[in-house]
């Protein structure tokens, strides 16, 4: 397999998840037109953080009026699974230079990990220029669809009538993204936590509270996991 | 409204912050292993944060000013059996589908 070829084999191996992206994207255009924002600030937001979820979930907050370091805080939360991806992928791409680590950083998405990481696993034999290949394959059919249906989502949010309840869009695609993740008994009492931790402390100043709730659904997860561990039911 | 200041601060951050945790180890840290602490906290974050986001947003929704309302939780749990069973393009069609269907069958917003 040249280099070549693998490009265009990551380019069709992420084909399935357009479906995913174009409805994400366009969902966020939407809804951030709705929150108040502007064309060039939606698209800005999607450009240069490039996480769907995060973006949900910092504009969720902001428009809320919770403090600004605390809609950060909450935004980086929901990316720091990242830094996992980070560390699988070393093995595999770290080799390639600096600038070329930085881009692909930059185009580190949930899909892209996903299909590449699968692929190489699959296939060994893949030398490593082919590897670098075939991530920037992947990207280079999901980055140009996110961009261009945030921009056609801004572009039609203003017109989506109200009776249309838009404003649940934003936890219909969380709850949407929740599913896949609860993929055993850990992650279900974490899930589970995190919404009773979330109605015990809405008491708390906007934020806090989501905050509160997260630590305490990720210990909670944590130490389900250690209790099965030392049970004899590692995963 | 959102403020032009708190937006540009917030998404500048959040674009930075995110590119340096996508950086960390394939750029910064190269190969050195994560603690197992770490990772064993880290599988949690996405489980941990978003039920704790969107469970507000369900049972006090801003739309109608904060007040409960049956048509969101029908379409929430709608939602959540669909990502549990299907896909979560399933659970898109199905959550607002029904969040549609339930607000035509109980006229009130």
């Amino acid at each position: 397999m040249t280099p070549r070829a693998a490009f265009w084999l990551g380019y069709r191996d992420c084909a399935p998840f357009i479906l995913v992206v174009i409805p994400f994207a366009t969902l966020f255009g939407v809804v951030a037109r709705d929150a108040g924002l502007d064309i060039l600030q939606t698209m800005a937001m999607s450009v240069l953080v490039i996480a769907g979820a995060s973006q949900f979930t910092a504009l969720a907050l902001l428009k809320d009026h919770a403090p600004v370091f605390i809609a950060l805080l909450a935004g980086l939360a929901v990316n720091l699974r990242m830094a996992m991806y980070s560390a699988a992928l070393v093995p595999h791409l770290g080799h390639a230079r600096l600038g070329t680590r930085a881009l692909m950083s930059y185009l580190m998405v949930d899909q892209a990990f996903a299909v590449a990481v699968k692929t190489y696993e699959e296939r060994p034999e893949m030398t490593r220029p082919e590897k670098v290949a075939y991530y920037f394959g992947v990207m280079m059919l999901i980055c140009p669809f996110w961009y261009a249906c945030t921009f056609a989502g801004a572009v039609i949010g203003r017109a989506v009538p109200a009776e249309m309840s838009l404003d649940f869009a934003a936890p219909v695609c969380f709850i949407a993204l929740i599913g896949p993740l609860i993929r055993s008994l850990p992650h279900t009492v974490a899930a589970v936590v995190s919404v009773l931790a979330a109605i015990l402390f809405s008491g708390l100043p906007a934020g806090l509270g989501l905050i509160a709730a997260a630590l305490s659904a990720i210990i909670a997860g944590a130490q389900v996991e250690l209790w099965l561990r030392r049970r004899g039911h590692a995963r | 409204m959102i403020s032009d200041s708190a937006f540009w601060t917030l998404t500048v951050c959040l674009g930075l912050g995110t590119f340096l945790i996508r950086f960390s180890f394939l750029g910064l840290l190269g190969g050195r292993p994560l603690p197992d602490w770490l990772l064993l906290h880290l599988k949690y974050v996405g489980v941990g944060v978003l039920p704790a986001l969107v469970t507000p947003m369900v049972l006090w929704p801003a739309a109608t000013g904060g007040e409960t309302d049956p048509a969101r939780l029908i379409a929430a749990l709608a939602t959540l059996i669909a990502a549990l069973k299907g896909t979560v393009i399933g659970a898109l069609i199905a959550g607002m589908g029904t969040l549609y269907l339930a607000q035509y069958l109980t006229p009130h917003l």
